[in-house]
């Protein structure tokens, strides 16, 4: 008697065809609300759509129908991890139309806050990339510096996060001496213990290399191609820093090093992000040392507004005040672009003025946007889980990509 | 005019214009430096070749940027500027093109991929048809959204408003119900070129007054008197206009 086996439903060779997922768009790894369209092929990914705009508020319309001034404060809402980032592209275009020269101190100001700015960018999307690969204890203790960082910002400009503490030709209000010697301070013995401990954690950790050495490998060319920027084109080997070769504010007096990557990997990019937070510390340090006494507006009263003391002499500074905060100031007509170096990468405004008080039109050039398009080259062939240390590396808010 | 401001600074644009317009050649329909800005506007069916000359002769490596600017009143009216980045020679240029809703923008995705989500940015928000970008889908708005909302004749409010139907339990659109209107001020005063007419000054812009109407002739007031006996004394007072009295 033969035995006859039953045919299994469930075993053997079965021919699996490609499937489709979907990825967000409310997911804690997309950083914000990003909806990725998956091709898999069993955990490999064979192709990704990236369905970004959901996060489209019109910012750049919005600006058309403000006067400069008022366009100031949508720059803290494009990326709200590093808003003063946001507003030095957009006073230094102001600034480029206007050619009004910056007192020195306010010049030295905005760079010791664009650095401490970068910190706090950097302690949050260093934490979240290593939290996004499976490690907890490192996002804690990066926020602790994070919360230090805020704090500043809180007694430099009395918001915790939407600063708005920039102007076109200088800054708001000058800083207490207080607030600069507790930064000197925390530059000194805070900062490096906690953020050297945290990184102490992971840096060597051998899971996390295990996610992050050899994913998403981007060559110069790739990176040049893509119109790559900051950390990003730095993490592929290319020394390309706005700081250092088209310097802006006091940049060009600092001296600090721009680290790059070997291999074009997550583990570069973040390498290059942990080693930039240490940059900034010392060009941060540089500025507290140099920063002079002085005015920190321009004098131009036609652009930056009088002191509150003089106006109850003067019916001049009266009438300076009443016109720049009804009417504005008139920038005359013409166009630039002007791009700095944000923690996350070239950040641009490409501004066209009609010499009235308001942008004719503001384009504004966010970084993620460049970075997520080539999300799809950069993850094929890759797992599945790979992909949130790649956006994780990317570092993308959606505040700034979708505008 | 010297430089005072303190905004990125990158190579000097010294004499950049002339060697690029001379090795573009007929394609430069203008070329100017304003700002320390070089800007340059080509002809649009060349603009794949121009910017591809750009790339491999003269270092401009990276596209950083494509970006649409809608001006209504021109026969073309938009401009779509390409900013350019040489990493090795540490300068930026911008190109631009002219185009209608009706003409093509060749692509440039086949130079940089990168261009193809920048072109369907211009192309959602402004109309522009870029051809041969094989994915020019829209991206930044909402799926199924109509209209190119960053023209200046879109309203700033939009047409559509969506909100949690409590009663439908799903999103609903629904057409934009402003509470109060949005507020425009205009700050441009009156020696300034504002367009607007000042109250009281409509007078001085109108044509003169017709003089007086010669007085009716003499059947006139004894017609109108058949008709409207009581009106006879109104219409002698004031004989200029006698038909001002429709009663």
């Amino acid at each position: 008697m033969s035995l006859q086996l039953e045919q299994s439903p469930t075993t053997g060779d079965e021919v699996i065809s490609n499937y489709t997922i979907n990825f967000g768009p409310q997911h804690p790894a997309a950083h914000g609300v990003l909806r990725m369209v998956m091709e898999l092929d069993g955990e490999i990914i064979e192709r990704i759509d990236p369905h970004v705009g959901l996060l489209h508020r019109g910012t750049e319309k919005l600006i058309e129908h403000k006067t400069y001034l008022q366009a100031l404060p949508y720059f803290d809402r494009l990326d709200y991890c590093s808003p003063l980032a946001m507003e030095h592209s957009y006073v230094l275009a102001i600034e480029k139309l206007l050619n009004i020269e910056v007192p020195i101190r306010a010049q030295y100001l905005r760079v010791l806050f664009a650095e401490l700015t970068r910190i706090c960018n950097h302690m949050l999307n260093l934490g979240s990339h290593v939290m996004d690969v499976g490690a907890m204890t490192p996002n804690l203790w990066l926020f602790e510096i994070r919360e230090d960082c805020l704090n500043f910002f809180e007694r430099a400009a009395g918001a915790r996060m939407h600063m708005a503490w920039f102007r076109p030709g200088g800054v708001h209000q000058d800083v207490p001496l207080k607030l600069l010697t507790d930064i000197a301070d925390w530059l000194d013995t805070r900062l490096p213990t906690l953020f050297n401990d945290a990184m102490s954690l992971v840096v060597d950790n051998r899971i996390f290399k295990q996610r992050n050495v050899d994913i998403a490998i981007v060559s110069k060319d790739d990176a040049v191609r893509w119109g790559f920027s900051g950390p990003m084109i730095r993490g592929s080997g290319i020394p390309w820093d706005i700081r250092k070769s088209q310097p802006y504010d006091v940049y060009a007096k600092m001296d600090f090093e721009i680290p790059v990557g070997t291999r074009g990997d997550c583990y570069d990019r973040f390498m290059v992000r942990v080693e930039e937070v240490r940059q900034s510390a010392k060009i941060m340090k540089q500025c507290l040392a140099e920063m002079p006494l002085g005015p920190i507006a321009s004098d131009d009263r036609k652009v930056t507004p009088p002191k509150r003391a003089e106006m109850k002499q003067s019916m001049e500074a009266l009438i300076h005040h009443f016109k720049l905060y009804t009417e504005g100031f008139h920038v005359p007509a013409g166009e630039v672009y002007v791009a700095t170096e944000s923690p996350k990468g070239e950040f641009g405004v490409y501004l066209v003025a009609d010499g009235s008080n308001k942008p004719y039109r503001c384009k504004i050039r966010p970084t993620a946007f460049s970075h997520l398009q080539a999300m799809d080259f950069m993850s094929k062939g890759h797992m599945l889980p790979d992909v949130t240390a790649i956006i994780g590396a990317i570092d993308v808010v959606f505040g700034e990509c979708d505008r | 005019m010297s430089v005072v401001h303190s905004a990125p600074k990158f190579a000097s644009n010294l004499g950049v214009l002339d060697a690029l317009t001379a090795a573009l050649g007929a394609n430069v329909l203008a070329a100017k430096e304003e700002h320390g800005e070089i800007v340059l506007t080509v002809k649009r069916e060349s603009i794949e070749d121009v910017l591809r000359l750009l790339r491999d002769s003269h270092e401009y490596q990276q596209l950083m940027e494509i970006a649409g600017v809608d001006y209504p009143d021109r026969a073309e009216r938009f401009e779509v500027v390409y900013m350019l980045l040489s990493l090795t020679k540490n300068h930026r240029v911008m190109v631009k093109v002219g185009a209608a809703e009706n003409t093509p923008v060749p692509t440039v995705t086949t130079l940089w991929p990168v261009a193809g989500w920048l072109e369907r940015e211009v192309f959602d928000m402004f109309g522009v048809i870029f051809s041969g970008n094989t994915d020019l889908r829209r991206i930044l708005t909402d799926y199924g959204f109509e209209g190119h909302p960053f023209r200046k004749d879109f309203p700033l409010t939009g047409y559509v408003e969506l909100r949690y139907s409590e009663e439908d339990k799903r999103v609903v659109y629904e057409p934009v119900k402003l509470a109060q209107d949005l507020r425009q001020f205009d700050f441009m005063s009156p020696w300034e070129g504002a367009e607007y007419v000042l109250p009281g000054d409509e007078k001085a812009a109108a044509p003169p007054p017709p003089p007086p109407a010669p007085p009716p002739p003499a059947p006139a007031p004894e017609v109108k008197a058949k008709k409207a006996p009581a009106k006879k004394a109104a219409a002698k007072k004031a004989p200029a206009k006698p038909k001002g009295d429709k009663k």
